[in-house]
């Protein structure tokens, strides 16, 4: 088992030091997300609910994650590089697990400025928001990098990710607008990490069927 | 360590290999010829595992793990200089003495000087040399190499026909397809002369 997580180390330090270097991803992902809530800023009516805020705001997130998606298996894509992953005899469940974390590293990334900006233009951020950001960005992270891998196989992959990952991102945003709206927000947070644990499993489980033949 | 029966791949209706067969031991050295679009490259990867029959049988008696692959792109990240490249591959084979390692061959590759220099910047040459390095990193007993001598300088494929050459490890069992056969016609060799499907 630590052979397992030694290699997940290696491998989401690996899409740490690609994204360093590259810078790729990440500016484009705080440019858009921030891009969005000034827009969004301006395109409701001033006397809007904290309702359509929320919504917004959560928007904005769920299509800063698809950037974050789309790139994700970029650097393996180039290259054919996930040949030399796949014939590397460790579990292929590492590959996904790894780019997981990594892909989660840099939502919150773009969340650390987005909540900010979010309470500036809009309203101040509750912890319920917080949780709820959290557990979605697990989510979004697993299954998002499990569509991710299938989609870079195709050609048509910027039209495909959306496609797949929008329809499996619903409960995600369901959860996310109830926990920061709702009375009782430990029931919404309580769906969004049922989700989490349930997709996380289905994925980790069936990654290494769809990176092989 | 190969026996392949009949073995075929198809890529939707367009076939890419038909009725391969092979029968080769641990320790023999097989040439794969063939002009363009006669498979070798798809014979090579499904040796490798990275793809399945589609018809016939085909068995490597070895794993993952003691399988090296030189395939046509280098199989490494553009991002990474050469050192943490072999790093990582080093770390998913669980090579011990790693660092060790990684040095001599990049210093027989001739690889030293450009160990920190990013992996985009190397000409196609050196990008080559560091494929043989990955590829050798961790003392593979099968070695599968898709035309090698491709962008190799003649100092290269001298660097190439050496470790060929070399007695360890053991037993290697060795599968080089080419379009220069001549460069290997020194060898004892097995050859497999496939045909457009």
């Amino acid at each position: 088992m630590s052979g397992y997580f030694a290699d997940v180390t290696a491998l989401a330090r690996k899409d740490l030091l690609v994204e360093l270097r590259s810078r790729d991803t990440v500016p484009a992902m705080l440019l858009f997300v921030v891009g969005a809530l000034v827009v969004f800023h301006f395109a409701l009516p001033e006397d809007s609910s904290r309702l359509a805020a929320a919504g917004m705001l959560w928007i904005a997130l769920l299509f800063t994650a698809l950037l974050a998606l789309v790139r994700s298996f970029v650097a393996e894509r180039e290259g054919t590089v996930i040949d030399g992953l796949l014939l590397a005899p460790c579990d292929r469940s590492a590959i996904w697990l790894a780019k997981s974390l990594s892909v989660f590293a840099f939502l919150a990334f773009a969340e650390a400025v987005a909540l900010p900006a979010f309470a500036l233009f809009y309203e101040p951020v509750t912890w319920e928001l917080i949780a709820g950001v959290a557990l979605a960005n697990v989510g979004i992270a697993a299954v998002g990098t499990l569509l991710g891998a299938m989609a870079a196989a195709a050609r048509a992959r910027e039209l495909l990710l959306p496609l797949l990952f929008l329809p499996l991102a619903i409960p995600l945003i369901v959860g996310g607008v109830g926990a920061t709206l709702a009375e009782d927000p430990a029931r919404y947070l309580g769906f969004l990490a049922l989700y989490d644990l349930i997709f996380a499993i289905l994925s980790w489980a069936s990654f290494e069927y769809v990176v092989t033949e | 360590m190969i026996r392949a029966r009949g073995l075929g791949r198809r890529f939707g209706d367009k076939r890419a290999l038909t009725g391969v067969d092979v029968d080769l031991h641990r320790g023999e050295f097989l040439l794969v010829t063939g002009p363009n679009g006669s498979g070798k490259t798809t014979f090579m990867r499904l040796l490798a595992g990275l793809l399945v029959p589609t018809a016939g049988e085909l068995e490597v008696e070895t794993d993952r793990a003691r399988v090296g692959f030189l395939s046509h792109d280098p199989l490494v990240y553009r991002e990474l200089t050469p050192l943490e490249n072999l790093d990582l591959y080093g770390r998913l084979y669980r090579i011990s003495e790693r660092r060790e390692r990684i040095g001599m061959l990049l210093e027989r590759f001739g690889l030293w000087d450009a160990r920190a220099e990013p992996t985009a910047d190397l000409s196609r040459g050196m990008l080559q040399r560091l494929a043989l390095c990955r590829t050798l990193l961790h003392q593979p007993e099968l070695l599968l190499l898709d035309e090698p001598f491709t962008a190799l300088d003649t100092a290269g494929a001298e660097l190439l026909l050496d470790e060929l050459g070399r007695p360890e490890p053991r037993d290697r069992t060795v599968v080089v397809s080419s379009h220069q056969p001549e460069r290997l016609a020194d060898r004892p060799t097995a050859r497999l002369a496939l045909v457009p499907a």
